[in-house]
């Protein structure tokens, strides 16, 4: 009798994969879009074996040439596709912003519901990896600044498969924000997926709720562990759509309330949040609402420069603590 | 009298150039709110396009779009009221003269940024070819638009992947207020776009029926599988960037020498010459495309402003 292998739990890159997979295959609409997404397998191999399965009318490799393809895939949405447009690094939007910000958020409003444009610009961010200041940005709220556009950041594995095909099925232009230093992560696939727009309680608390997204929840959830008080983690999973409700009737509950981001902490989603609760609960919390974020200078390449930079697992226990202490 | 395509595309001129003129008109006057942007002296080459488009097919276009939306079918009382933006216009009151769209009849959008419409036209195409639809995907630009970074990435996408996009540009002289042959080394279009290896030919832009052959020709290889083409279509804007603007970069004596090839003249002249229609009979068309347009304005003076729940409809689709 031959010993059991020890099947290890998927990694969140190995949902996303089959994410694109499942949408591949039950829609024959759908397309993958983007650089070396095809020959190459993606540059995180996040796309690998796609078009050797589909083939080249569903898999296209595109040239670095990211305001065509992704002009061309909101132009093909709006005429029957259902494209997953890959850009390479978050920071890379910057080359083609206009797709996004100008065609895929406005043209259904703008044609008054006529225009469709189901597309996901799948993108991938993540500071932490020496990868320089062109390479590490997290944008997620200049996306969810712009009305017409849905924000979706998974932070589990399963969410990587579920929030994927939630994304492709929706009916709405999408921003996937991946985040590359949670690909490795292992864990469980889950059975009935949470919908597109409704957060999670990942950790169960009563002295202060946190709410994150993202790489994020890791250190939260670490810093729930080793914290002396009680922490209530919310993983938002969504920007847009923000489930408040659940947000709200969490920070109801422990007065108190702590966001963190990896995003720069100015002007970030962190402060929307915190401006929300505010008004709701201005009466019932007992102490005001804190933020931690990245401090508003660009990621340097030094890797100890940059640790610097991100909340830590030990600032977020820290800040929980003080804010427990405050009242 | 032949009804297409010659008289057909004058009527079709007649009715862009009424519309045009109505509508500068109407602005200057303060009943048309927004920015304005008219076609008047480039009606050939929506006509000629318009016309060797088939039905399914799509269009991209510009801020400069009216005529194009005209050209293939959009409803003129419909894009009235949406100049005037009331309930009842093509998009609800909510794009206006430079956002009008109207998927049914393959438009899918005039754009407001310019370059825009290429990269949208290419997606448009490659949805026609993996969906094996043969439907030929026209993008409509200026030659202005040609120093953008979009012009060249979605040319060059449409030739990798051999989509039916049939490239137009309306080199109308003008990029905004400036004199094009002052912004690049390389005026020709053609000669730009023959870097990325694929067809490209210019037309006397002012000549419905030389549009009008070129874009079926072109419009045929694309739908064969033999596409994209480019087409520069050499014509002039009669009026400014924007309704209100003064023109004051233009040389005295440019806009006269124009006028002289205006593109309805020409086609009329044809037409009379070759014994295919009276000038009665052209007096009549424009005098009809007048009335329709009157008519088109008298009942969006007539019409409500749009619901105010309307400016929350529509952001997101369930």
């Amino acid at each position: 009798m031959s010993s059991a292998t020890e099947v290890k739990p998927p990694r969140y890159i190995d949902a996303l994969g089959e994410g694109m997979a499942t949408a591949l295959e039950e829609d024959e609409r759908v397309v993958l879009i983007g650089i070396d997404v095809g020959a190459g397998g993606g540059i995180f191999r996040v796309t690998k074996g796609l078009l050797e399965r589909f083939g080249p009318d569903r898999v296209l490799d595109t040239p670095i040439s990211e305001m065509g393809f992704v002009g061309a895939a909101v132009g093909a949405a709006m005429t029957g596709l259902r494209p997953i447009v890959e850009i390479m690094f978050m920071d890379f939007v910057g080359v083609c912003l206009d797709p996004i910000l100008n065609q895929a958020a406005k043209l259904r409003y703008m044609s008054a519901g006529a225009l469709e444009i189901p597309v996901v610009f799948r993108m991938q961010t993540g500071a932490g990896r020496s990868a320089g200041a062109q390479h590490s940005q997290s944008l997620e709220a200049w996306f969810a600044h712009v009305p017409g556009l849905k924000v979706v950041m998974p932070a589990t594995v399963t969410d990587a498969r579920d929030l994927l095909l939630a994304s492709v099925r929706d009916p709405n232009p999408v921003v996937f924000v991946e985040n590359r230093r949670l690909y490795s992560m292992r864990g469980e696939l889950g059975e009935d997926p949470l919908p597109l727009g409704k957060a999670r309680v990942a950790r169960a608390g009563d002295d202060v709720t946190v709410v994150t997204w993202g790489q994020m929840l890791r250190a939260c959830l670490a810093a729930a562990d080793e914290c002396e008080v009680s922490l209530e983690v919310i993983d938002l999973r969504s920007l847009v759509p923000l489930d408040m409700e659940t947000v709200i009737e969490s920070a109801r509950r422990t007065g108190r309330l702590l966001v963190v981001h990896e995003a720069v902490q100015d002007f970030g989603a962190g402060a929307e949040i915190a401006a929300r609760v505010a008004d709701e609960l201005f009466d019932e919390l007992r102490t005001p609402v804190r933020r931690l974020g990245a401090p508003p200078v660009p990621f340097p390449f030094n890797p100890e420069l940059e640790s610097t930079l991100l909340p830590s697992t030990n600032a977020i226990a820290s800040a929980a603590q003080a804010l427990e202490k405050e009242g | 009298m032949s009804t297409f395509p010659a008289a057909a595309l004058f009527a079709t001129m007649a009715v862009i150039r009424a519309f045009e003129t109505r509508v500068a008109e109407l602005y200057k006057a303060g009943e048309i709110p927004g920015f304005v942007h008219t076609s008047l002296g480039q009606e050939a080459v929506a006509a000629g396009v318009g016309a060797a488009l088939a039905p399914g097919d799509y269009v991209a276009t510009t801020h400069r779009g009216h005529g194009h939306c005209l050209a293939r079918g959009v409803d003129l009382d419909a894009m009235t009221a949406e100049l005037f933006a009331r309930e009842g216009g093509v998009c609800h009151g909510k794009g206006g003269s430079m956002h009008i769209a109207d998927p049914s009849k393959g438009v899918l959008g005039a754009n407001a940024i310019v370059g825009a419409s290429l990269p949208l036209g290419v997606g448009a195409g490659l949805s026609s070819k993996l969906l094996r639809q043969a439907r030929v995907s026209a993008a409509f630009f200026g030659e202005g638009a040609v120093n953008q970074g979009a012009f060249h990435e979605a040319v060059n996408l449409a030739a990798i992947w051999d989509l039916p996009v049939l490239f137009v540009c309306e080199n109308n002289v003008y990029a905004e207020f400036s004199d094009s042959r002052r912004m690049t080394r390389v005026p020709s279009v053609v000669e730009r776009t023959a870097a990325y290896g694929i067809d490209a030919e210019e037309v006397d832009g002012n000549d419905a029926e030389a549009v009008y052959a070129l874009a079926r020709r072109a419009a045929a290889l694309c739908r064969e599988g033999r596409g994209p083409f480019l087409i520069e279509a050499a014509t002039y804007r009669h009026h400014g960037h924007y309704e209100g603007d003064p023109q004051a970069y233009k040389p005295d004596d440019e806009a006269a020498a124009w006028r002289d090839r205006d593109p309805l003249s020409v086609t009329a002249q044809r037409l009379v010459e070759r014994g295919e229609a009276s000038q009665e009979e052209l007096d009549a068309i424009t005098a009809q495309a007048a009335e329709r347009v009157d008519a088109a304005v008298e009942r969006a003076r007539t019409l409500p402003a749009p619901d105010r729940d309307e400016a929350f409809a529509d952001v997101f689709g369930d």
